[in-house]
């Protein structure tokens, strides 16, 4: 599915320090609304920093977050989630102690617990957590654990979704399955930004992609081109 | 043999039933009151990882609300509402007051701190600074001697006069401090479990940053928490009051600090943690009191407290962070 042209997230320029460590250096990105992209990028290279500057939880020193046409820069968090950005984040941070149905509650926040059709619309996506919803979500499985994660994140009905790593700690089959959900929360029109270490997955549904390395952007394209991309295929492809 | 060597070691009267039981009662009154106080630290460490010092003098300034109150109706030999009446406005007025309290002090004294990304040891300080704060304004204003609750004319003496079940003996009294806060803590419970803002409170007690991931604003939940934690405080100061019959400005100190011990045991950062904390440390005062010596009763009660922590470090409900990658 193709963009259809307006940017819905652009960073402009942004440098983002923890500290006095510079991470983010200039750093610019679009994402068009519709769009699904992956941003790319070795251990430490900045890209969950980037999702964390982008959704307002570290700011940055310099540069402009945009979303949906208004700068967000100096706008907290929930302003950017009622707006419509919504995130799987790494490692998945489900509210273990409690049950699968209070995390997507959470998940809908701001929407006031969610309405049926929220819920009828991730239980189609997620059959199981519907059987699951009263069950601890720290004693489901890595997989179940991604599934609620990402439906929790749908539950406040996103125009883009962010997601870290989402083939983490997951068996191979089921990160094919993971990127075949996000490929359907993608053809059903929402915007995705996808943060990857395994790019030949993540390139493979993607319409763009970015390369980040210590920060900077090194390399970036339509996701086709970046897949025969002689340098990326050394950097990530080869394993 | 071993009844012979009981009998030799404890006075007759201690070996019946009807002793047990009141020592029972008598553990299971004061491990309300601790209950009580002790989710107030819970609550407010679960979300900040901070001690709220303060939350003993937020449970003393209730017990003088819910005193000033009941001398504003008539105090207990003529009050001019009815018995009933009177202590549920005794509570009503506490638990607001220190709920109102509390959000008050983690505006001034805690949040410019948070703010400012201080470290930890630096709130631990300005909590101290209210708390001696808080006491030496109720010696100012409120005096320093005791003011008398005399719960025993409330109701021409019956509320603490016992009733016999069987063996066991209870007054009103007891009944009062016990299902109040049986009450509150199924009103607490609705309140966590089945409102936005309450699952919220749980969600960043677990993780902080994830909860704010989700647009949970964190600072409405800090003010939630501290409401009615210090609210919970506000009803154990009016049932301290109540069940001990006076209040002073060092009352929450020693309340205080025993709380806090019930909030370590329990599991700090769990709600039923909190409860079960506290009436294990009431109960076994009470049976320390009754069997052995109240002179030693903080000693018996802190080694088997000790004991407790070296089993189960992270208390009694407290359960380290799941681990799943
Ligand atoms: N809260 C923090 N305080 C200080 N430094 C941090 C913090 N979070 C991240 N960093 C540092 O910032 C750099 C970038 O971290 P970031 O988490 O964005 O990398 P990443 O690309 O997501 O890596 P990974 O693939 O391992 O998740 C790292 O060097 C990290 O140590
Ligand atoms: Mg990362």
């Amino acid at each position: 599915m193709s963009a259809n042209g307006a940017p819905l997230l652009e960073l402009d320029a942004v440098d983002t320090f923890y500290g006095p460590i510079h991470i983010l250096q200039g750093l610019s990105l679009v994402v068009r609304a519709g769009e699904l992209v992956c941003l790319l990028g070795g251990n430490a290279s900045g890209k969950s920093t980037t999702l964390k500057t982008v959704l307002g939880i570290v700011r940055p020193r310099s540069g402009a977050v945009r979303f949906d046409g208004e700068d967000v820069t100096g706008r907290p968090t929930s302003y950017r989630i009622a707006k419509g950005m919504a995130i799987v984040p790494e490692n998945r941070r489900l509210f273990g102690p409690m049950t699968v149905l209070e995390n997507l509650q959470m998940g809908a926040y701001l929407t006031g617990g969610g309405t049926k059709e929220d819920y009828d619309r991730v239980y189609t996506l997620f059959p199981l957590l519907h059987e699951r919803r009263h069950q601890l979500a720290g004693t489901l499985s890595g997989g179940e654990q991604q599934m609620v994660a990402m439906a929790r994140a749908l539950m406040s009905r996103p125009k883009l979704m962010l997601m870290d790593e989402p083939s983490m700690g997951l068996a191979p089959i089921l990160v094919e399955r993971s990127f075949e959900i996000i490929q359907q929360v993608h053809e059903a029109g929402v915007a995705v930004l996808v943060v990857e270490q395994n790019a030949n997955v993540s390139l493979s549904i993607a319409d763009r992609g970015y390369v980040l390395s210590t920060g900077r952007l090194v390399l970036e394209g339509k996701a086709a081109d970046l897949l025969q991309d002689e340098n990326l295929r050394k950097a990530y492809l080869g394993r | 043999m071993h009844s012979l060597q009981l009998v030799g070691y404890f006075q007759s009267y201690q070996l019946t039933w009807s002793y047990f039981l009141d020592q029972l009662v008598a553990g299971l009154t004061l491990g309300s009151l601790y209950g009580l106080m002790a989710l107030g630290y819970s609550m407010v460490y679960g979300i900040l990882k901070l001690l709220n010092f303060a939350h003993g003098e937020v449970f003393m300034i209730g017990s003088y609300i819910g005193y000033f109150v009941l001398v504003a109706l008539g105090g207990t030999t003529n009050p001019t509402v009815p018995v009933a009446l009177l202590i549920i406005l005794m509570f009503g007025a506490a638990m607001i007051g220190s709920g109102v309290l509390g959000v008050v002090i983690e505006r001034f004294a805690y949040r410019p701190l948070r703010v400012a990304k201080a470290p930890r040891i630096a709130p631990l300080i300005s909590a101290l600074g209210v708390s001696f704060c808080l006491q030496q304004l109720a010696s100012i204003f409120f005096g320093t001697e005791y003011k008398q609750y005399n719960p025993f004319g409330l109701s021409g003496g019956t509320l603490t006069t016992p009733w016999h079940i069987g063996s066991l003996e209870v007054s009103w009294m007891q009944m009062i401090v016990i299902l109040t806060t049986a009450f509150l803590m199924l009103v607490l419970w609705q309140l966590v479990t089945r409102t936005q803002i309450g699952r919220a409170m749980r969600a960043a007690s677990f993780d902080l940053e994830a909860a704010s991931m989700m647009g949970i604003d964190v600072d409405r939940v800090v003010v939630f928490t501290f409401f009615v934690g210090s609210a919970l405080a506000g009803a154990g100061g009016v049932m301290n009051g109540l069940y001990l019959s006076n209040t002073f400005p060092l009352v929450g100190f020693n309340v205080g600090l025993i709380a806090f011990t019930a909030a370590v045991v329990g599991g700090i950062g769990s709600i039923p943690g909190a409860m079960v904390g506290g009436v294990t440390i009431g109960l076994l005062k009470a049976f320390a009191i009754g069997y052995w010596s109240s002179a030693y009763q903080d000693v018996i009660v802190f080694c088997i407290l000790i004991v407790v922590l070296l089993i189960r470090p992270s208390g009694i409900f407290g359960v380290p962070a799941p681990q799943k990658v």
